[in-house]
């Protein structure tokens, strides 16, 4: 390890819309990859299509900038082929969930070590503004001028439904909060989804209003932190109470509840439930690492197979090989 | 009995899918090879997953020619044909010559078995208008459970439900009536070797080692192919010919036999080893292209990596992201997965990155027919992607060289930083020839153009060699960090760019990379100096171009013969041989696919076609017939 600054990993002009989101999280990833110091050539950034599909481009390190959907289809191949790369997959809600949805939750059924990026802006704005599978039922665009009649993805449902075992979540505008979840996401062994609520000010704009700012996110969301009491508001008055099968919001002191009540957030707990639970509440809305729940890679497990294979079975070139089969000479 | 000496001999084992006519035909086809004939194998499939049983649809055919000299096709129609049951007699006999040996099973014929293959009486015989002199018919399964229960006495076996196993020794586990009729195909194989006089040792000891974890199976079938050759032995007068087929020109050196599916895996591994690049395959399973799935999958103790995907896109893209980490990426499919691979072959055209893409060619379109054979995604190979997208196309010709065109197409795609697609198809992959081994020491080195050191500092993503090939610089290596993708670049930086004349540039320079692969030339076989007629084809087609030719000469025709295995780019004297005769056909299973690109490549070049999408092999008969009404049409 190094020491990097955010400039090791910066390249380029950035070429999105004044204001948008992906501005704010590009400038947030370089510096978690100065922070977590893994060198940019032992970095790959692949991305698919779509605005915030163009991000490799502004780095430093390996990358590519490949076809829509595939990316986390591509960084598997990139990862298990030389799991010593550190595999960053940068989606938007588009083509991660949409086009790429197959390969979003095969990645996290198997459990590639990648971190994948989730872009949430809840709009397609490369193709300039058509509804998105995170745009919410009756939402209004270019080819729903009547309201969409389709639910959306919750993408935390997605990737606990095909067994992630690492979900987090941050605002673009959040730089602390970004780089705090792309740590943890990198320090997490296995496929980490990340999704980063981000606005798009020409088609989408104030999408994530209630959190996109200091203070909504004083009001509106709460910063979860595993093995802590999870307490929100700007006075830290609200507290999250189990009520039943369910959880909800409560400030302290009224209907009484106390301190005493709020749930302790546990982030390694296998049994998703209550991460489910947080990640879907509408309000305050969860932020930070959801879930972080330790199980084998399946890169590492491909290697390891190997090794144990090699150890067990006698023949290692081709020509050893060949020596396997029923063999007979001609003289 | 009349014992024959036979140049070749061709064997068609079949009966119902869960029958194991496959196994029976590879073992007698391992046998053969092993006493010297040459070989060549037809498996024949149904495409039903599993047909009722005893019905038409269900039945399973693997046909195998057995030469003294060299051999080059399954043979178009069978000297002996193994029927295990009526269903099999009614749809395989049409593969038999009018005076081939036919042996059936009579227990498989029963009120029911007819009734299931639609024959109308109980002469079944009759129906099909077959000699009964020509039939071995034995009570096959009466036999089996008499050779396996050797407590009961005759006249008893087909009552008992339950049998000891045939070995010694104590705590046996006892065998039942239908672990007892899997070795029906076991009996078969007896019989046929004691027609052409094998040595059953070497069958034995295919089935020690098959069954080397199960050694009461191993010996209950060693047992039953014991009884079906004393039965042929002991009942010879039911038979009109016993067959020798001495091997004659030997090529010295150690052999196995192998088949295309399995040589095409043999040839990734080969010349990964070669590149000294860790070999990756991302897949889908899909027939008739699985069994390099399975072949590859069974190799980790060489490092070899295989990852069955979520689908066919998923398998060529992480094959995509694979080379990227530098790695030999191969993605294996067939027709209908080429069309779902092609977005990210393309990706692999513009981001200028090694991948091997293999089609094992199956009947089209869509669906179409999945176990049968054609050679109908010539087109698509060449063509079927957005944008000019050149790609080197190379096509084997037979099961062996299979491995010689893997082993090729790695290497093109190596050091020539593009995709390269393999075409075999149903016939060579799942064919098999006798492979002569391989030394690695004498097939060429591979080397990829990795960016040379001097150039740290001035590199850009996009500068190339002096065979216009882009330098590869794998990730991990400090200083030469770049991005690559689906968007056109600038020839110089390896920026995004959409300028017109850049744009130009870049397609003209992937265009000329592919076209600048040096490739064979084009080898004419038979009459080359002054043949009438030159047959041209390409891929699995080979063998059954080469017997025809080799029959018309026979008959005092002069013919020669090229076949191409190098379709894009072409060899370079493509225009010279197929200006150099008076007649040329070209031979395809499909409606004129290589004419038409031969016509597009070869100005004036207007052929005859001989052109057949029958999903079944061509028929050597067929295409002399053909090719005679060409050779005697005044041109």
């Amino acid at each position: 390890m190094c020491n990097y600054s955010a400039s090791d990993f910066k390249k380029g002009q950035p070429r999105w819309c004044p204001g948008c989101g992906d501005h704010f999280f590009l400038a947030s990833l370089h510096k978690a990859m100065a922070e977590i110091g893994v060198a940019p050539s032992e970095t790959a950034v692949i991305s698919g299509i779509g605005c915030s599909s163009r991000l490799p481009h502004y780095m430093a390190t390996y990358g590519m900038n490949t076809i829509h959907g595939r990316a986390a289809a591509i960084a598997t191949g990139c990862k298990v082929a030389n799991p010593d790369l550190t595999v960053w997959q940068v989606s938007g809600d588009g083509d991660g969930l949409a086009i790429g949805g197959n390969h979003f939750i095969h990645a996290n059924r198997r459990n590639i070590n990648l971190n994948m990026i989730l872009l949430n802006n809840r709009i397609y704005g490369l193709t300039k503004g058509q509804y998105s599978p995170t745009s919410p039922r009756g939402f209004v665009s270019k080819s729903s001028p009547y309201g969409t009649v389709e639910d959306p993805f919750r993408p935390a449902e997605l990737c606990f439904g095909a067994r992630g075992h690492f979900f987090a979540r941050a605002v673009a505008t959040d730089a602390p909060g970004t780089i705090e979840v792309l740590k943890a996401a990198y320090n997490h062994k296995g496929a980490s989804v990340c999704e980063i609520l981000q606005n798009c000010v020409i088609f989408n704009n104030g999408t994530h209003d209630a959190v996109y700012s200091k203070e909504g996110r004083a009001k509106n969301a709460i910063y979860l932190r595993h093995g802590e009491k999870m307490l929100f508001g700007e006075n830290g008055e609200y507290g999250i109470v189990q009520e039943g099968f369910n959880i909800k919001p409560v400030k302290l002191g009224e209907d009484g509840y106390t301190e005493a009540d709020v749930l302790v957030h546990d982030a390694k707990c296998e049994d998703n439930t209550l991460q489910l639970k947080l990640a879907e509440l509408e309000w305050p809305v969860a932020l930070g690492v959801i879930r972080d729940v330790e199980a084998p890679t399946y890169d590492d497990c491909v290697w390891q197979q190997i090794e144990d294979i090699k150890t067990k079975k006698k023949y290692h070139n081709f020509a050893e090989l060949l020596e396997t089969n029923d063999i007979w000479e001609v003289k | 009995m009349e014992i024959k000496e036979k140049e070749s001999v061709v064997v068609r084992f079949s009966g119902d899918s869960g029958d194991g006519m496959q196994l029976a035909g590879n073992i007698f086809s391992t046998v053969s090879a092993t006493v010297g004939n040459s070989i060549s194998t037809f498996p024949d499939y149904p495409a039903d997953i599993r047909a009722p049983q005893g019905s038409l649809t269900g039945v399973s055919g693997f046909q195998v020619h057995i030469g003294a000299g060299q051999v080059y096709t399954p043979g178009d129609l069978c000297d002996v044909l193994v029927a295990m049951n009526a269903a099999a007699l009614k749809t395989q006999y049409r593969y038999a010559k009018p005076d081939a040996a036919i042996i059936i099973d009579t227990d498989s014929f029963g009120p029911k078995d007819l009734e299931k293959a639609q024959f109308k009486t109980d002469d079944y015989l009759g129906e099909m208008g077959i000699d009964p002199d020509r039939v071995i018919a034995c009570p096959l399964t009466t036999m089996v459970k008499k050779s396996l229960s050797p407590t009961l006495s005759k006249g008893e076996g087909d009552t008992a439900g339950q049998f000891t196993p045939p070995s010694e020794g104590k705590g046996e586990a006892v065998m039942d009536a239908k672990a007892v009729l899997k070795c029906r195909n076991m009996f078969a194989l007896g019989l046929v070797c004691w027609l052409f006089d094998r040595d059953l040792d070497i069958a034995f000891n295919f089935l020690r080692e098959k069954f080397a974890k199960k050694p009461e199976v191993a010996e209950a079938n060693i047992k039953v192919i014991q009884a079906g050759y004393d039965y042929g032995h002991n009942t010879h007068s039911s038979v009109a010919n016993v067959y020798r087929i001495e091997t004659k020109h030997k090529v010295p050196g150690r052999y196995m036999d192998i088949t295309g599916n399995k040589a095409t895996a043999y040839g990734f591994i080969a010349a990964a080893e070669k590149a000294g690049l860790k070999l990756y395959l991302g897949s889908y399973p899909i027939t008739p292209a699985t069994d390099v799935l399975h072949e590859l999958s069974k190799h980790k103790s060489l490092g070899v990596v295989t990852v069955q995907c979520e689908d066919e896109i998923a398998g060529c893209a992480s094959a995509v992201g694979a080379s990227f980490a530098g790695a030999l990426a191969v993605t294996s499919t067939s027709g209908p997965g080429i069309c779902l691979k092609s977005e990210a072959m393309n990706l692999a055209v513009i981001m200028e990155l090694p991948l091997v893409v293999l089609d094992v060619q199956r009947g089209g379109p869509a669906t179409g027919l999945p176990t049968k054979s054609e050679q109908t995604d010539l087109l698509q190979a060449l063509f079927g992607r957005n944008g000019e997208s050149p790609m080197p196309v190379v096509a084997a010709a037979s099961p062996t060289d299979c491995f010689e065109m893997a082993f090729a197409a790695a290497k093109m795609a190596l050091e020539h930083m593009t995709p390269v697609i393999l075409m075999t198809d149903a016939f060579v992959a799942n064919g098999s020839g006798a492979f002569r081994l391989p030394d690695l020491k004498n097939y060429p080195a591979i080397n990829p153009p990795y960016v040379p050191e001097e150039l740290r500092g001035s590199w850009t993503p996009y500068m190339r060699n002096e065979q216009g090939v882009r330098y590869w610089a794998v990730p991990g290596r400090e200083g030469f960090e770049h991005i690559l993708g689906g968007l056109e670049k600038d020839d110089k930086t390896g920026a995004i760019s959409t300028n017109p004349e850049n744009h130009d540039l870049m397609t003209r320079k992937r265009k000329a990379k592919i076209d600048a692969i040096p490739v064979p030339d084009l080898e004419v076989l038979g009459d080359k100096d002054d043949a009438e007629l030159l047959i041209v084809g390409f891929g699995g087609t080979y063998g059954h171009l080469h017997a025809a030719m080799d029959e018309l000469r026979s008959q005092g025709h002069k013919v020669a013969l090229a076949h191409f295995r190098y379709i894009n780019p072409l060899p370079a004297n493509t225009a010279q041989v197929l200006r150099r005769y008076p007649k040329v056909v070209v031979a395809e299973q499909n409606m004129g696919q290589l004419a038409g690109w031969l016509r597009m490549k070869v100005d004036g070049f207007v052929p005859q076609q001989y052109n057949e999408v029958k999903g079944q092999p061509f028929k050597v008969a067929e295409l002399v017939a053909a090719f005679t009404e060409i050779l005697n049409k005044e041109k």
